[in-house]
């Protein structure tokens, strides 16, 4: 039996609710059962992809990026349920609503199912059924392949399950084209590399947090130096594959120069982190990283964002001018 | 602390109202902005059909 399983056994307080049958939950914590840091990350990376169509009618826009961050919401809600038992035994986790008491499994289960129901129902309705299909398959990405298999499988769990993070933006430019573009699989394919070296840094720090709760993550199951190996080779593709906007012509001048100095900054973080592999120093490089990696994603995306927004014509001839002038 | 049933039926403590007084005003707000949610997107699909109708 595993940890986590014998920690149901002992009886936590998954399932604690009051005599009466009442929910202790308050509307807070149904809202923290949605992960809204992730949500707001996925809202943030699928305006993205929808900002990279031709033309989007704002209120729509509005009301699919809605759906997105519902949808991801659900799927952080139904992953919170199926992994409560293992939260409870992690420091990070342990005071989520459902270990802590304040929501029962049932009704985090039950919230899960209807906001992935509606939110998939309504971006179908109002905008195309590939986005809400997309939508669909993230959530049960998300929900079942990672959080149910893949988790406590495979120290790969976060490589693989990083494509439910990376969806988003083909969600986005999907819900306002009704297809999908290979503009939109680039920003997939930056999120997707960008993952593992976000989550092992976490990881390291965590690594007795995971052992405890017997899941197997990378520095758990290959060691610690492994890891930073692997975080190093993340971070050495994420560069090139940080630049494919640039490549495919879809993004400007100071794309490339924010993309490309962000890429080298994450892969002198990720060189530090490998070259500390001791005491406080690897704990301080760790967080660094960790932290970097959040800032990484947000400007990259922002300055996409901001070149569509303004154009590429004016953004090209902006940085024509500058150059002029500085030479 | 907790509320027990008995024979009038479940009698709630300040805490456990208070907590449902929390989600009852969340959920309402939720419905609420649903129906202008899908007042609005319903306008927004329509578009200048809106006023394309006899009169």
């Amino acid at each position: 039996m595993s940890l986590a399983t014998d920690s149901l056994a002992k009886g936590t307080s998954l399932s604690k609710g009051t005599e009466s049958g009442v929910s202790m939950g308050t509307a807070g914590d149904f809202f923290a059962l949605l992960k809204p840091r992730v949500m707001s990350l996925v809202v943030f990376t699928a305006l993205t992809g929808m900002l990279l169509a031709p033309h989007v009618n704002p209120v729509l826009g509005f009301a699919w990026l809605l759906a997105i961050a519902v949808g991801a919401g659900a799927s952080g809600c139904l992953n919170m349920w199926y992994d409560a038992d293992v939260d409870a035994l992690m420091g990070r986790t342990a005071k989520r609503p459902i270990p802590s008491g304040k929501v029962t499994p049932d009704e985090a289960l039950a919230f899960g199912i209807v906001l992935s129901a509606g939110s998939v129902a309504f971006l179908g309705l109002t905008a195309n059924w590939l986005a809400a299909g997309l939508l669909a398959f993230t959530i049960f990405f998300y929900a079942v392949i990672y959080s149910m298999w893949l988790k406590r499988w495979t120290p790969q769990n976060i490589v693989i399950g990083g494509a439910a993070g990376a969806f988003p933006p083909m969600i986005g430019y999907a819900a306002a084209t009704g297809s999908v573009s290979l503009e939109s699989v680039a920003l997939f394919a930056i999120i997707f590399m960008w993952t593992p070296p976000h989550f092992w840094a976490l990881a390291l720090l965590k690594t007795e947090d995971y052992r405890r709760a017997g899941i197997p993550m990378m520095p758990v199951v290959a060691g610690e130096a492994s890891t930073r190996f692997q975080i190093l080779v993340y971070s050495t593709l994420l560069l090139p594959v940080g630049l494919l906007p640039v490549a495919m012509g879809f993004a400007g001048p100071f794309y490339a120069v924010v993309a490309g100095i962000s890429g080298l900054m994450m892969i002198a973080r990720s060189w530090t982190v490998y070259r500390q592999p001791e005491g406080d120093a690897a704990r301080r490089a760790a967080v660094k990283l960790f932290t970097f990696s959040i800032l990484y994603l947000f400007i990259v995306f922002a300055t996409l964002m901001a070149e569509t927004i303004v154009g590429l014509d004016r953004v090209r001839a902006v940085a024509g001018v500058l150059t002029g002038a500085l030479s | 602390m907790t509320g027990k049933p008995n024979e009038n039926g479940v009698s709630l403590t300040a805490d456990e109202e208070r907590r449902r007084r929390s989600r009852s005003n969340a959920l309402g707000l939720v419905l609420g902005a649903l129906a202008i949610l899908f007042f609005v997107v319903t306008i927004a699909k329509l578009g200048g059909n809106v006023l394309n109708r006899p009169l």
